[in-house]
């Protein structure tokens, strides 16, 4: 059997045609697998959606209960017989509830990665390299300009701005799902024992979270009770980046931005952005882990998706592994 | 090193002055000598290492990666600094970090064929942000918006002292400033200035308020045009001549001209200007003079031009005699002396103007006889020249500046805390029944005033280009924008065809509709040497 008998791209996704389903199609099908609950992956008014408890869980507090017709939890490790393809889901490391998808027949196997990060993070389910003769990896880092430094010490800059300014608020900007989690997280990781404020727009997942039993400490909303702008001094609030341009930040003191995504490694980035700190943490792989997982696969062909195919599929071709951009279409440049 | 990358990351980012200088401040603190004296160094410019050329940074970067991946990279990075940094191959930093003061050494000493060697032992030993920092000293490109004045005023608040006393010494000072710093620390004295033809702080004057009107009469203030051209103070002693900028910066080399005529033992304090060559020699305007400002060097042909010469209107030290304690008037008998041996079109004594009292002041503040004049100032006649701005000897009273009425246009978010404002707007005047833009001006209201502004922006949006948006702007409806000026230029680079100095918005007129708003024709009519400009 040759690979594109077995998935193939399509409009709406990539699509196995003998198990008739699509890995996270960007428009409604009868059956989607979806990796994880990141909203260009995992889209509303499929039929059947097949995902892990966690990412179904999050879907439904996303697009409401109704997001789908039919649903069936995946377990990390176990397999499901589709149409005569086994499925199976494994961690991708990249949020809670985040897989990797094996599709498998006739002795051919494809992983398709969705969004995967290999580094520790005691907020998601561990990511391991699984063999296969196919890897459709993604390519959001894949230039080798991206090198994730330690979150430990980029945590650490903050903690050090918020002692080295205690007259500022400090802002920081975190996606909803996954990064608000993992960057609460590291603050209680490296020592931030006071309370860490939230906007809003971060409170359901944040509660999935802790209710899934993550430990995220004492989250507070941003919200000013019978006091003054001199509230939030000194204190670390977490809000979705779109809230910045809002009216809602005018309750801070004198509020200080920082941005917690690996995009933040490139100054153009920051400063198109308006940082005044910049925090790269990142729930993807940067470059020396991404071409290690390609190595570690053992897959003779890598698909490359989402992002910057070209120069992954420059450096299999330096290290004799076949290699192809698969051109799909639908997903954003990661907004990480 | 860490600490400086970090520094320089900092203030790069960093849009508010007041916190770029406590960035500053806690840099000095927590890095020991040399390295923050040449951190400092390096802010200022002042650090001077043989520069390495990009075609090297290439070239290493070459041996250690693929040329496609390296291109691909630069292209999304596009800095080549930046990308080199960061595709560096090696972890680097980890186990002996360097010091600021061991990459400047090896830079330094570095000869044309041992420079690739030493680079890449740096590139190989250095983080990623601290690579970057190494790679812009090494090939001189650290831009980073800190002029020599607010490092000073960074090191004043280091010290706790008067950014004057810092201005005073630091041209004694060379990197790494280890003296200054043991002043500054208290473990030292403070340094004395052994550099021929020194700058000193200069006398700054308030703002004349109404409260203060009252007590300016002929018997203790003398009063004086205030010229619009620049403060400097010319200093010739020893033999060497220097011309200072009213901060200390040494502008001497665009201004060779002027330099060469200076010949006198002392210091004078007086407004730098240019005459016109074309128009007889009169002085020229401010438009002249920026002909000639912010370069390095200067053409022959700008010089025979727009000719520099000094108005003086004091004198700090005549003949190696420090004159500082003197009152105003006896200084003033000195420099009329001195003033009067020079070459008369370089340099010349600003005049007295005789006035009876405050209510003569105010007339001819209003119609001054030269258009290069901006106001008067008023200087206690027994003042003693004091650095800083002591509140009493001097005053200056300007002009009425302009103002027009003017319509909002465009909006754009502020910086820092008023990045969630419309704080900064665009507006115009009327020609040919359309609105051209006329000017661009920042938040100058109360915070309730920016409020109601800002809301006024979001609720009548029509347009948005990034961080800009167009507001409402018909005859019939819109917002009229009371806008004070100091002057006009002509432009090319506005569709108008002028630019404003100083534009400040002075009031919202909510109640006036924008039909009734200015023309263009009526800012025409103030454009020198346009028939409705002040006459001399
Ligand atoms: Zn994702
Ligand atoms: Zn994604």
């Amino acid at each position: 059997m040759r690979p594109d008998e077995l998935l193939r791209p399509r409009p709406e996704g990539l699509y196995c045609p003998p198990g008739d389903f699509f890995i996270d199609p960007v428009r409604p099908v009868a059956r989607a697998l979806v990796t994880h609950g990141h909203s260009d992956h995992a889209r509303a008014g499929h039929g059947a959606v097949l995902a892990t408890a966690h990412t179904l869980a999050i879907m439904a507090l996303r697009h409401g209960p109704d997001f789908c017709a039919s649903r069936q939890a995946a377990r990390f490790g176990e397999s499901i017989d589709l149409g005569g393809v086994r499925v199976t889901f494994h961690p991708a490391g990249h949020v809670l509830g985040s897989a990797q998808i094996a599709v498998e027949r006739n002795g051919l196997r494809i992983v398709a990665s969705g969004d995967y990060k290999c580094r520790p993070d005691p907020t998601a389910e561990a990511f391991a390299p699984v063999a296969c003769d196919v890897f459709i990896t993604e390519a959001t880092f894949g230039l080798p300009v991206f090198r994730h430094p330690d979150p430990a010490a980029e945590i650490g800059a903050l903690i050090r701005s918020a002692e080295e300014f205690p007259d500022r608020t400090h802002l920081v900007g975190v996606y909803a799902l996954g990064k608000a989690q993992r960057v609460a997280r590291l603050l209680r990781d490296n020592g931030w024992n006071r309370p860490v404020h939230i906007h809003g727009a971060l409170k359901e997942i944040c509660s999935y979270y802790q209710a899934s039993g993550i430990d995220l400490g004492d989250l507070r909303p941003a919200t000013i009770e019978g006091g003054g702008r001199g509230d939030f001094a000194g204190a670390i609030v977490l809000g979705p980046p779109s809230s910045f341009a809002s009216p809602w930040v005018r309750r801070f003191a004198d509020p200080l931005i920082a941005f917690a995504s690996g995009w933040m490694q490139i100054r153009a980035r920051m400063r198109q952005r308006g940082v005044e700190l910049p925090l790269v943490i990142s729930d993807h792989c940067d470059w020396d882990e991404l071409t290690r997982t390609l190595r570690d696969t053992g897959a003779s062909q890598i698909w490359v998706t989402h992002g910057r195919e070209e120069a992954v599929v420059r450096w299999c071709e330096l290290n004799g592994i076949s290699a192809r951009p698969l051109h799909l279409v639908g997903y954003e440049d990661e907004a990480e | 090193m860490r600490a400086f990358a970090h520094l320089l990351e900092r203030l790069v980012l960093t849009p508010s002055r007041t916190r770029k200088i406590e960035l500053m401040v806690h840099y000095f603190r927590a890095v020991p000598d040399p390295d923050r004296g040449l951190g400092l160094a390096a802010l200022t410019g002042d650090l001077d290492l043989v520069a390495v050329k990009p075609a090297l940074i290439r070239q290493l970067v070459a041996e250690v990666t693929d040329a496609e991946l390296f291109g691909l990279s630069y292209d999304y990075v596009g800095d080549l600094a930046e990308t080199v940094a960061l595709i560096w191959p090696a972890p680097g930093g980890s186990d002996a970090p360097l010091r600021l003061s061991q990459v400047v050494a090896a830079l330094d000493g570095a000869s044309r064929s041992e420079a690739p060697a030493v680079l890449r032992r740096l590139l190989d030993g250095l983080g990623p942000s601290q690579r970057f920092a190494a790679l812009k000293l090494a090939t001189g490109g650290l831009r980073v918006g800190v002029s020599a004045r607010l490092a000073r005023q960074a090191l004043a608040d280091f010290g706790g002292v008067e950014v004057n006393a810092v201005e005073e010494v630091w041209h004694a000072q060379a990197s790494p400033y280890a003296s200054l710093f043991a002043w500054l620390e208290g473990r030292g004295d403070k340094p004395v200035s052994r550099v021929a033809a020194p700058f000193r702080p200069v006398m700054l004057a308030h703002p004349l308020d109404e409260r203060d009107r009252a007590a300016i009469g002929p018997r203790d203030y003398l009063a004086e045009w205030k010229w619009d051209g620049i403060r400097v103070q010319a200093v010739a002693e020893g033999g060497a001549r220097r011309l200072y900028s009213r901060s200390g910066e040494d502008i001497t080399a665009a201004w060779p001209d002027l330099i060469a005529a200076m010949e006198f033992e002392g210091a004078i304090d007086g407004e730098l200007l240019v005459r016109r060559a074309a128009h007889g020699g009169d002085a020229g305007t401010f438009a002249d003079l920026q002909q000639r400002l912010n370069r390095k060097s200067v053409s022959t042909r700008l010089q025979q031009q727009f000719p520099a010469f000094v108005r003086a209107y004091d004198l700090l030290v005549d003949d190696g005699e420090d004159v500082r304690a003197l009152a105003l008037t006896s200084r003033r008998e000195r420099l009329a002396l001195l003033v009067g041996r020079l070459d008369p079109l370089r340099f010349d004594l600003s005049p007295l103007v005789p006035f009876a009292d405050a209510g003569e002041l105010e007339r001819l503040r209003r119609s001054p006889p030269h258009p290069v004049i901006e106001g008067l100032m008023l200087k206690r006649r027994d003042a003693p020249y004091l650095p800083g701005r002591p509140k009493g000897p001097w005053f200056k009273w300007k002009k009425d500046p302009h103002v027009v009425d003017a319509v909002l246009m465009y909006a754009q978010r502020g910086h820092g805390k008023r990045s969630s404002y419309y704080s900064d707007y665009t507006f115009g005047v009327w020609h040919e029944g359309e609105l051209v833009p006329v000017g661009k001006a920042y938040f100058g209201f109360t915070d309730e005033e920016l409020r109601a502004l800002d809301r006024f922006v979001r609720e009548h949006t029509t347009d948005r280009f990034g961080p800009v948006r167009a507001v409402r702007a018909e005859p019939g409806f819109g917002l009229v924008l009371e806008v004070a000026f100091e002057g006009l230029n002509r432009s090319g680079r506005h569709r108008s065809g002028i630019a404003m100095r100083f534009p400040r918005i002075a009031r919202i007129r909510w109640d006036k509709p924008p039909a009734e708003a200015d023309r263009l024709a009526t800012l025409e009519a103030l454009l020198p040497g346009s028939p409705g400009a002040p006459t001399p």
